[in-house]
């Protein structure tokens, strides 16, 4: 990323993003949709340039990840990710689609709320110390190609961060500021279940602009719905036509297509209960003798928000520095109470993030922790997969327990 | 510790190529602050001045493998308020601990024209298997930017920021697409953090040169590599290199017959 685009100073006060109101509905701005070309879809990424740092799906290592990007080119045109539970593949496809694949292996978590963030650095001087904010600066982000997943994923994590006394205020800001591009999928993934969760695959609310994209062998274009009034406006000064009839049944149907295409299901129904009385069912010891306990499923989560914070000094005893970096419940230290961790087995840790994510999260936040987009299935290197899990232990439930072993 | 006193930092040499100690050395921008903060009274790859213990932090390098080093480090241990391993060798036994698996006298005959000047062990072992140890830092060699973490630790009186989680997280916090996903036998993992997950940024699987994380589970990784087509040699070899005689990696070494 070039720097203008990493984190800058967190001292804004904040309020809610614009784009999702603090209880998840879509704000009223809807505005006739309308239909671009290519050449259209570069004008947008022209016009957000003048303003933002540009982020959209690319190529590279194998995958299509979500960097920097100028130029329709960059898009990752013909291609398609061929997922399953530890395995991703790139491939061809036999047209030249922008968006014909599924989600990449990090989502805009990485950039909403990054990886590593310096919290304050402190300089002791002839008073004592002094505590600075980091005095990095960045541009707007504007993110084009975001899943209807990862729209939910972000509201779920603005109640993480922005709800109650105590909001980030980095966060908000980057958050508040992000303009974002929705896509709707015309591809699902081999790993995805948004139907399942309720979160797709059609971007409902939550995005300034989103787009469908109608490709068959007659046409190449976008049908782009508004849903903020910065979205209008910036819509307003592109090369476009008004949508008729026919561009809202092909979207329509797109996205028919999608919602019949699953890779996995995950039965909701009961789900709290379900994993709040299975505490010491024999799944959990069977999922931890193949359980890695790497956390990468927990890294590549869009919604997983937990962080540890760790304090630097240096030799000479003269600045000493905070730093915030994603944590995960699969580490020891991340249950670490004095004199050991709580969850030292697999099994305890894994129980933890499953049950978490799917039933105390709505407990704690009022959703599940789970948008369905496949991630975690994907990304993890031996394939465990979260709705075959949570099936097996719905198949048996009949060990009971609330309070399991560490 | 007394306040006003400077703490004396000791650097000691056992079975080892010299690579961690140098990362001392190598800490160029660093390297004048930390001979203000701390008194080098031993460490003769810098300075041939060496002053007598006792000494408040002693760094030792290398593994165990003469029966002189086995008494020599009872003395280091004595001498040393705080001892801390750096290194794969000191941490896990090194490289030359392959001659564990082996017969050392077959080693000893092929390397050496004249083998009975040689005496040394059966077995290397780390600096753990003979003295209590305060701290260990990982890795072959050691990151010099946690060395200086460790340092400066243990002048603040702080634990040292220094994560124990498997290479993964630290892949996902660069940002490098997951080589093992993608069809490529890796040890990040089951392997400890530290290194900053180079060589999957370079599209390779890791070496496992920082040794195991704290939960490795050796088995199920075992197995993921068959399915990708490892052969048990393949594995064998992988675990046997810089941390061959780590307790995980020894054992699922073992388990790989051909
Ligand atoms: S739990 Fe898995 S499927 Fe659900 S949102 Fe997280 S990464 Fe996606
Ligand atoms: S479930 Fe998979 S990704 Fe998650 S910690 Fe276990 S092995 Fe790693
Ligand atoms: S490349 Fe290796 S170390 Fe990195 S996430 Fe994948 S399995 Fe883990």
């Amino acid at each position: 990323m070039s720097e203008d685009c990493r984190n800058r100073a967190m001292s804004q006060n904040v309020s809610e993003p614009a784009t999702t109101s603090s209880d998840g509905t879509a704000l009223p701005v809807r505005a006739a949709a309308a239909v671009i070309s290519r050449d259209g879809l570069q004008a947008l990424i022209d016009a957000l340039a003048a303003d933002h740092c540009v982020l959209g799906p690319t190529v590279r290592d194998g995958a299509i990840v979500y960097d920097e990007i100028a130029k329709l080119s960059q898009l990752p045109a013909g291609w398609t990710d061929n997922q399953d539970a530890g395995r991703y593949r790139l491939e061809r496809r036999a047209d030249d689609a922008l968006f014909g694949f599924a989600v990449g292996p990090e989502s805009w978590k990485r950039f909403l709320h990054p990886p590593v963030e310096t919290l304050w650095t402190a300089r002791r001087d002839n008073d004592g110390f002094s505590i600075e904010a980091p005095s990095v600066t960045r541009r707007k982000f504007a993110f084009i190609g975001v899943r209807a997943c990862e729209i939910h994923a972000m509201a779920i994590q603005d109640k993480v961060f922005l709800a109650g006394a105590y909001a980030d205020p980095g966060y908000g800001s980057r958050r508040r500021d992000a303009f974002i591009v929705a896509v709707n999928c015309a591809e699902a993934g081999g790993t995805c279940f948004c139907v399942s969760m309720g979160t797709g695959p059609q971007a409902e609310s939550g995005f300034d602009l989103a787009l469908t994209e109608l490709h068959d062998g007659s046409r190449h274009d976008f049908l782009v719905e508004v849903g903020s009034d910065e979205g209008a406006s910036l819509l307003s000064r592109l090369p476009q036509r008004r949508a008729d009839d026919a561009d809202l049944e092909a979207a329509a149907a797109v996205i028919a297509q999608t919602r019949s295409q699953m890779g996995r299901t995950l039965d909701t129904d009961g789900i709290k209960d379900l994993l709040q009385t299975n505490a010491n069912h024999p799944r959990w010891d069977d999922v931890a003798a193949r359980c890695l306990t790497c956390g990468n499923c927990t890294m590549v989560c869009p919604t997983c928000f937990c962080t540890t914070v760790e304090d630097h000094s240096d030799l000479a005893g003269a600045t000493a520095e905070r730093v915030r970096k994603w944590d995960s419940c699969f580490t020891l230290d991340f249950s670490y109470l004095h004199g050991g961790s709580v969850r030292q087995s697999g099994s305890a840790r894994y129980r933890q993030w499953i049950t978490h994510k799917l039933a105390s999260w709505i407990d704690q936040f009022g959703t599940s922790g789970c948008v369905g987009c496949g991630r975690c299935i994907t990304w993890c290197p031996v394939g465990i997969d979260i709705t075959e899990e949570a099936a097996a232990i719905r198949a048996h439930p009949t060990s009971g327990g609330q309070h399991g072993g560490t | 510790m007394d306040r006003d006193r400077r703490p004396r930092l000791a650097v000691w040499k056992f079975a080892s190529c010299d690579g961690c100690q140098l990362s001392l050395l190598d800490c160029e921008d660093e390297l004048l602050t930390l001979a203000g903060a701390v008194e080098i009274a031993n460490f003769p790859e810098a300075s041939s001045a060496v002053l007598e213990g006792p000494y408040d932090l002693s760094l030792v390098e290398g593994s165990i493998t003469t029966a002189h080093d086995a008494e020599r480090i009872l003395k280091v241990r004595q001498q040393s308020r705080h001892l801390v391993t750096i290194g794969a060798c000191a941490t896990s036994g090194g490289i030359q601990a392959l001659r564990n698996f082996a017969d050392v006298n077959d080693f000893v005959a092929a390397v050496y024209a004249s083998p009975h000047y040689i005496s040394t062990l059966a077995t290397s072992t780390p600096i753990s298997a003979h003295v209590t140890v305060d701290y260990e830092l990982h890795g072959c060699p050691i990151n010099k930017e946690q060395l200086i973490e460790l340092i400066s630790a243990f002048l603040a009186g702080r634990k040292p920021a220094i994560a124990a989680h498997s290479v993964c997280i630290e892949c996902k916090q660069r940002g490098t697409v997951c080589v093992m996903v993608q069809g490529q036998p890796c040890l990040g993992p089951v392997t400890h953090a530290g290194c900053g997950a180079i060589c999957p940024a370079y599209r390779r699987g890791c070496y496992g040169c920082y040794g195991p994380m704290e939960t490795p589970n050796m088995a199920a990784l075992g197995r993921e590599w068959r399915t990708l087509g490892a052969s048990p040699r393949d594995i064998r070899r992988a675990l046997q290199t810089f941390n061959a005689a780590a307790e995980p990696f020894r054992k699922e070494s073992e388990a790989h017959a051909d």
